[in-house]
């Protein structure tokens, strides 16, 4: 078996060809080989969410994701997310909110909270708590990003109403 | 840690799939969802020779439905199980169980197949298989085997699974109109493996006699624990609060829990009974219910 494997995938929209280490996980990847720097790792073995990804168009967590296995697939991480401008209402909310604090865990808490718009329209407080319980923030208490995704959650109800 | 040095074969059918694993030898391990595996490599808990990824091979997708049996194929992900409207007609227990597993980014990974064959002592799908009467199963070079859940799971991440072996599909006999399906789990935090959980599949007649039982707990011994006891209490005779008083009695004699870092043997004995009293409540007679 190969400890180096040829891999083609799409990353925040451009095709990406690299030969790749069977050792990387996603998340290397994306931040040492292509300079993306926005998704972090913290624990490595997935249980803190800021690897937080989207992957063929589910979040993820690219600390658990081998890279080797990815011939084929669409990433997009907080910049494509960024660039597209899908999110710019969840990030204005995460500003207006102080929702951010150290800013480590809000990339992947973006991608999770992303989620929540496209899966879960009507979410309430408590479901809003529910998914994102497996994003760790270790500064905001999390109420603040509740909050944000709350008002995001009622602006865009309202706008489609409109 | 850095996951160590190892080789990778992606293989698109079963064919393909018994020639790599002849080639690799018995240190290669099967990489499905990754969910417990890498994290596994992450603590160098174990150190493969070279992993094969399985999640490209058609005949291990989809789930349907023929005659009274519900398939599951075995890359079916944790979040397939929380959204496809079979499971939820089928094997409401399932549909249930998923928003317990994890969180969200790993349910879109995880799949049933890597959960079963881990066998992980707190995991909810083994309990709901072994609750279920499920049937797995298992493949390899030399053909099919079914083999029943509660022989399946032989004890602390120990199943039947033999070398050169991998589950294929999982078999759920659908639920009938007397099926009364649930799981409950207490936990610290939302998404952690439960302290202690409890998967009950029972028959019940219109008039609320108790057909069948099965009481399967997990998180309180060495996998899949089916409460003989408990679910005899409550089987040939109406569900009231007295039999479910009943069932707790006989928690005494079917489970053994050993203490884990949560607590003792007696904070898990406590937290069996109060589970059975919330999964059962609710199939009681309404004015019980208020009692
Ligand atoms: C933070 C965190 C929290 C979690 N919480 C829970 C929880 O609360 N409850 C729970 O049940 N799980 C939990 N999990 C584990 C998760 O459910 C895993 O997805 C699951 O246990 C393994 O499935 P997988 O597809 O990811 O398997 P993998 O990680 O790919 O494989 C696991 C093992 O099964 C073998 N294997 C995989 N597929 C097959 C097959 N078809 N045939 C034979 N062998 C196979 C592999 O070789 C490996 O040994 C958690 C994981 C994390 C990271
Ligand atoms: S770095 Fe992936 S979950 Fe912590
Ligand atoms: S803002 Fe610091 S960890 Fe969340």
């Amino acid at each position: 078996m190969n400890r180096r494997i040829d891999i083609t995938l799409t990353v925040n929209g451009e095709r990406v060809s690299r030969s790749v280490d069977t050792r990387l996980h996603l998340i290397d990847f994306l931040r040492m080989e292509l300079g993306l720097t926005g998704a972090h790792t913290g624990c490595e073995h997935g249980v803190c969410g800021a690897c937080t990804v989207r992957l063929d168009g589910d979040p993820v967590r690219g600390c658990l994701v081998m890279v080797a296995s990815l011939d084929g697939s669409v990433v997009e991480t907080i910049e494509g997310l960024s660039d597209t401008g899908e999110i710019r209402d969840l990030q204005e909310a995460f500003v207006a909110r102080n929702a951010a604090q150290c800013g480590y865990c809000t990339p992947g808490m973006l991608v999770t909270a992303a989620d929540i718009l496209v899966e879960s329209p009507e979410a309430t407080r408590e479901e809003i708590r529910e998914h994102i319980s497996g994003n760790y923030c270790r500064c905001t208490g999390y109420q603040a990003i509740v909050d944000a995704v709350e008002d995001v959650l009622k602006a865009r109800r309202t706008s489609e109403a409109a | 840690m850095k996951w160590p040095a190892m080789g990778y074969a992606r293989v698109e059918s079963l064919d393909e799939l018994w020639q790599v694993l002849d080639a690799a030898g018995p240190e290669a391990q099967i990489l499905a969802g990754g969910q417990s595996l890498l994290a596994t490599l992450s603590f160098r808990l174990s150190e493969p020779s070279g992993l094969i990824d399985i999640t490209r091979i058609p005949a291990l997708r989809g789930v349907s439905v023929t005659g009274g049996t519900l398939r599951l194929g075995a890359l079916t992900r944790h979040a397939d199980l929380g959204r496809d409207p079979l499971v939820a007609a089928h094997a409401p227990i399932l549909a249930q169980a998923a928003p317990l597993i994890a969180h969200p980014a790993i349910r879109n990974r995880g799949t049933i197949g890597g959960s079963l064959a881990l066998a992980d002592p707190a995991a909810e799908l083994p309990a709901c298989m072994v609750a279920l009467d499920a049937t797995i199963v298992v493949a390899s070079r030399s053909g099919e085997r079914r083999v029943p859940a509660a022989d399946f799971f032989q004890g602390l991440f120990t199943t039947d699974l033999q070398p050169g072996e991998i589950i294929t599909a999982v078999d759920v006999p659908v639920a009938t109109p007397a099926s009364r399906q649930t799981i409950v789990e207490v936990t610290r935090r939302s998404g952690d493996y439960a302290m202690a959980g409890l998967a009950a599949v029972l028959a019940v007649t219109a008039d609320r006699t108790v057909d069948a039982a099965r009481l399967v707990f997990f998180g309180v011994g060495s996998g899949a624990e089916i409460a003989r006891g408990a679910s005899v209490a409550l089987t040939g005779t109406k569900l009231t609060q007295a039999t479910i008083a009943a069932a707790q009695g006989a928690l005494a004699g079917d489970l053994d829990p050993p203490g884990d870092l949560h607590g003792g043997p007696e904070l898990k004995r406590h937290l069996a009974r109060v589970l059975t009293a919330r999964a059962l409540g609710p199939f009681l007679a309404p004015a019980e219910q208020a009692a």
